[in-house]
């Protein structure tokens, strides 16, 4: 067992994790944080896309040993006083998604990329989502979540 | 996954000692190779250490004609350096085909070199940039470094803590990305000097390696039209679900061109 001191959503942990359990299993299992979901469990699917220290990770596929001291973000952190993030708000108005499987991670990775690029184009959205995978909605709404977003 | 002792090092010198003290180590960096391999039990190591924390391994550094970049450095650090964009275009724009944005905010080029997927950018790069791979026992030069598939002279307690490219006049990546996996096909790295063109293949065959033959073709006349002349020999190229030996050599004649054509 490895102890780990962590930050999720602006909350301290202090915790006893396995050497081998991963970031996401420690979320779900343990700390009942099951927003961030597993679709593929091989870093492809993109459905457990987290932030540690600010960027955009794929939580099954790091160590929950690794985190030890870092500050994390789920899809949880995200809303504010009852009020949804305007990317949920923006998923939401664009019907960006259907079975919603996927849709934490999304959200996830494009609160990142609009940190990282506050105005970007269609194609830089679409490169931006190539680590993750929707099987309802054909991306399009998505897109448009996102650049609605960007207005705002 | 296996189970497995974790051991976060704080220092190479920790590390090392780790290493000496484990039946069957692995050095932990980005864990973007390492964890998938875990989880597939395609791999059992006694021991895991994680040097991950080790800050001076992060930086990338410009001096006398060479950048000297961190082993820790990842693909996005890579990418978004100014330093690297400034001075070599080729390195920056094949860290930003690798994978995806939140595989490239975790992998490293110590990692991947360290690992020598035969299909993996670096190797290419630091093939053609004259490379060095700096470790916390040896300087190797990359012309001796990339034995075989998997395969490096690596020994294993050595451990990667950075990569030295000397800077080019200009310099560009070609890749045929697959596009499932987004690895190399085929990718083809080419970089100018004074009187002098290096260029290396990965993807093609079991390890990446440096096409001189072109090279001198190209020191006496730097143009698409020798390519005329080229004949690639497919005869070690790896022929498998993704392509044959013949396509891969197709497609390499096709990044040769358009990367004599781009820094012509």
């Amino acid at each position: 067992m490895v102890k780990i001191n962590i930050n999720i959503n602006n909350k301290a942990y202090s915790e006893e994790v396995g050497d081998n359990t991963l970031l996401v299993e420690l979320l779900r299992d343990k700390l009942g944080l099951t927003g961030t979901h597993v679709g593929c469990d091989t870093s492809q699917c993109g459905a457990c896309v987290i932030h540690v220290d600010g960027d955009s990770v794929k939580s099954c596929t790091v160590l929950a040993a690794q985190v030890h001291g870092k500050d994390l973000t789920t899809v949880e952190g995200l809303a504010s006083d009852g009020q949804l993030h305007p990317i949920q708000k923006s998923f939401q108005n664009n019907h960006a998604l259907q079975c919603g499987f996927c849709t934490p991670g999304l959200v996830m990775s494009a609160v990142d990329l609009l940190k990282k690029n506050s105005s970007p184009s269609e194609d830089e959205i679409r490169e931006w989502f190539e680590g993750h995978i929707c099987r309802c909605t054909g991306y399009k709404n998505i897109i448009k979540a996102v650049q609605e977003a960007i207005t705002q | 996954m296996y189970n497995f002792r974790y051991h976060k090092a704080e220092t190479i010198e920790t590390a090392r000692s780790l290493i000496a003290q484990s039946d069957d180590p692995k050095i932990l960096a980005g864990g973007h190779t390492l964890i998938p391999t875990l989880k597939q039990r395609l791999s059992q190591p006694s021991d895991i250490i994680d040097i991950s924390s080790i800050d001076e391994l992060k930086m990338i550094t410009l001096g006398d004609g060479f950048v000297t970049i961190g082993a820790l450095c990842t693909h996005s650090d890579i990418s978004n350096s100014p330093d690297i964009k400034k001075n070599i275009k080729g390195l920056a724009d094949l860290a930003k085909q690798i994978g995806d944005p939140q595989v490239r905010h975790k992998g490293t080029i110590g990692g991947s070199v360290a690992n020598a997927d035969p299909a993996a950018d670096y190797p290419a790069a630091v093939l053609a940039l004259d490379g060095e791979i700096i470790t916390s026992a040896e300087n190797h030069k990359a012309t001796n470094f990339f034995v075989d598939m998997f395969e490096t002279s690596l020994d294993s307690d050595e451990i990667i803590t950075g990569i030295r490219l000397k800077i080019p006049n200009s310099s560009t990546y070609k890749k045929f990305r697959n596009p499932a996996s987004g690895y190399a096909m085929v990718g083809v790295f080419m970089a100018r000097y004074d009187n002098d063109v290096k260029i290396a293949v990965t993807g093609a065959s079991s390890s990446a390696y440096r096409m001189l033959d072109v090279e001198d073709s190209l020191m006496s006349n730097f143009n698409n039209d020798i390519m005329a002349d080229v004949d690639i020999d497919t005869t070690n190229f790896n022929d498998d679900i993704h392509a044959s030996a013949k396509y891969r050599g197709v497609i390499l004649k096709v990044l040769l061109e358009e990367a004599i054509l781009e820094l012509k």
